[in-house]
This record gives C-alpha cells, sequence and structure tokens, in this order.
C-alpha cells in the first residue's frame, strides 16, 4: 500500500511539473496581406470550410481546444500545427511564386481528392472539420480553377 | 485521508492515460520507420541494387568535383539522380525510388547558384526549392504519389535544364494519358514511361530534343 501512495505522489508530481513547460501558441490577431482569402476571391462557402478543416494548422491562428491546457495534449497539439505550417501556411499564400503556388494547390487537390486531409486524427474531435464529398468537390474545382490561372 | 488518496488516485490515473497515449502515438511513428526500414533490407534484390547506385551516385559525385567543381557539373549530378530516379520508376520500384529520392534532395540542395545572373539566381532558387520539396516527397511516399510528384519534379527540371544547359543530349518525351497529359526527361531516344511503368511501357512520343 504504500509503494502506491509514493507512486501516486511521484506521477502527481510529475504530471503537476510537466504543466509548468511551456508551449508555443500559435495565435495571432493579424491577418498578413498575403492571406489566401485576400489575395483571392474565396468564395464564402468555401471560406468558412477552409477555415474550419484547414487554418487550424495551417495559418498562424490556431482555434486551441480545451485540451490544450494540459500537457502532454498540448505537446502534440504544437507538434502537428507546427508541421502542417511548414508544408503550408494559408496566411503567407501570396509569398510564393508562381511555381510554387501551382505545386501548392497540386498537392491540397491530391490530399482532398484522396481524404489525407484534413487528418482523420483531427476530424475525430472536429467533426464539423470532415469536408462531405459535396464539399471536396467544391474545394477541389475551386483549386482546380486557381491553378489554371497560376500556370 | 482517504479522500486524499482517491483524489491522488485519480490524478495518477489521469496522467498515466495521458502519458500512455502520447507514448502511443511515438511508439507507432516508431513502428512505421522501422517498417519502411526493414522492407527495405529485407528486400535483398533492392539493397544491392541501392548499394550500386548510390556508388554510381557517389562516383559521379567524385568525378564532378575532381573535373571541374563549376557549377554545371552540380546541374549534371542532379540530372543524372533525376533519371535513377526516372529509371526507378519505369521499373516500378518503389524503394529504390525512395532512396533515389533522397540523392536527389541532396544533390538539389547543394546546388549552388552563384555564377548565374541575378534573375537567373532568382528562378534557379525558385526551382530549386520547387524540385527539393517533390524530391523529399518522393522519398517517402508511396509509387503512386512518387509519379504524381515525379511529373511536377520533370517540369523543375526542365525549366532548370533551360536556365544552367547541360553537355548531354536529352529528350522531352510525352504521356497523353497521364494526369491530362506530363512529360519527362530521358537520355534515350526509345519511350519508357515512368508514370505506368510495365503497365503501359512504350505508351508516349517523342515531343522535343534538347542539344
Amino acid at each position: 500500500m504504500k509503494i502506491f501512495k509514493v507512486i501516486a505522489w511521484i506521477a502527481l508530481i510529475a504530471f503537476v511539473g510537466i504543466q509548468f513547460f511551456p508551449t508555443d501558441r500559435n495565435e495571432s490577431d493579424l491577418i498578413p496581406q498575403t492571406d489566401f482569402m485576400l489575395v483571392n476571391q474565396v468564395p464564402t462557402s468555401i471560406q468558412n470550410q477552409l477555415k474550419e478543416s484547414c487554418y487550424d494548422c495551417h495559418s498562424n491562428n490556431t482555434k486551441y481546444p480545451w485540451y490544450n491546457k494540459i500537457q502532454p495534449a498540448a505537446w502534440y497539439l504544437e507538434d502537428h500545427v507546427k508541421e502542417g505550417k511548414s508544408e503550408l501556411n494559408f496566411n503567407e499564400w501570396d509569398s510564393l511564386s508562381r511555381r510554387r503556388k501551382a505545386s501548392k494547390l497540386r498537392s491540397i487537390i491530391k490530399q482532398v481528392e484522396s481524404d489525407e486531409m484534413p487528418l482523420s486524427s483531427y476530424t475525430l474531435i472536429h467533426s464539423d472539420a470532415v469536408l462531405s464529398k459535396a464539399q471536396q468537390t467544391e474545394i477541389i474545382e475551386y483549386m482546380r480553377q486557381l491553378r489554371g490561372e497560376a500556370n | 485521508m482517504s479522500k486524499l488518496r482517491s483524489t491522488l488516485g485519480v490524478v495518477a490515473i489521469a496522467f498515466i492515460t495521458l502519458t500512455a497515449v502520447s507514448c502511443n502515438d511515438n511508439k507507432k511513428e516508431q513502428n512505421k520507420a522501422d517498417g519502411d526500414h526493414s522492407e527495405m533490407s529485407v528486400d535483398g534484390d533492392h539493397s544491392e541494387m541501392n548499394h550500386d547506385n548510390s556508388d554510381g551516385h557517389h562516383d559521379v559525385d567524385k568525378n564532378a568535383m575532381a573535373i571541374n567543381d563549376s557549377q554545371d557539373s552540380k546541374a549534371e549530378v542532379i540530372l543524372k539522380d533525376y533519371f535513377n530516379l526516372k529509371n526507378a520508376l519505369v521499373g516500378d520500384d518503389n524503394a529504390k525510388a525512395k532512396d533515389l529520392g533522397m540523392a536527389l534532395t541532396q544533390s538539389l540542395k547543394s546546388f549552388d547558384v552563384s555564377s548565374h545572373s541575378n534573375t537567373e539566381q532568382t528562378e534557379l532558387k525558385d526551382i530549386i526549392v520547387d524540385a527539393t520539396e517533390h524530391a523529399e516527397h518522393i522519398s517517402e511516399s508511396d509509387i503512386a504519389h512518387q509519379r504524381e510528384h515525379f511529373k511536377i519534379l520533370s517540369k523543375d527540371i526542365t525549366d532548370m535544364v533551360a536556365i544552367t544547359g547541360t553537355n548531354k543530349k536529352l529528350y522531352e518525351q510525352f504521356c497523353p494519358m497521364y494526369d491530362g497529359g506530363s512529360v519527362w526527361l530521358s537520355m534515350e531516344k526509345d519511350i519508357k514511361n515512368p508514370y505506368y511503368g510495365s503497365q503501359m511501357l512504350n505508351c508516349g512520343k517523342l515531343q522535343r530534343e534538347i542539344n
């Protein structure tokens, strides 16, 4: 019984201890001039869907869930956001060259088409982020049109 | 006291669960990496080819360095890796293409544009960044994905050659069927289709000769 007590104490101290490790929060009030929505004439329905399904990890502003206040969940999210932004950051869209835009659009189309994005680990909790077939088609059609202009 | 104990218990369980969840994820990723790794090394045939290949790559690298350390020789190394990659895709060899994607990533990263004019430098840097991203993806994807990235990579390499030039004779070839029509470069006149491999090996046509 004593050993349980010791373990419980150690666990508690460790759990409390890791709460003090700070994480970088991906939050910003500014929407840069290079934002995808600002430089393109994006239809409202697509704007809303992209913000709901993509912007948490692919922009400078994440709408954090409550469990981001608890470690180690916050570390997990931090990693995902960092990786997502390095692949594609919608806020910095217009800083990409034509070539890079065409490449990114191609990737967006392929990822949405093949159900790889949004990630299933993300839609598991964010059910609003799930794209229906119709929404997928709408996004893909729009991205194709943009790619046509970029080429 | 018993209240404290049960609270502690709950906290401990919560902690262990969270830790376990995060550990599991790490494990999964590790397993994935291990899986890829063993897949590569178990395939004896492949690792042999890979061995030959990486040797080839190094030889070219060394030769290029020995003969001439100019930028053009670096561009030739990129081309060499690109053609090896193309041949791996022609042979439907996913694992070999992964390794070559890695080799190409390295040669792209070591490409130094400083001998070119300012406008050319901007263009080349843009091409290199884009091509590197595709090469990286090729080094970690299944063959269908590799071919998707190879399409854009081919355009990048074609544009690169237009600036750097090459001492090789190249053939620009065209497959009308793949993704609305796709181009690739080859050193041989004969058509060997990297987008379909054995499925449609000789499908395509010669579009343009370079040099």
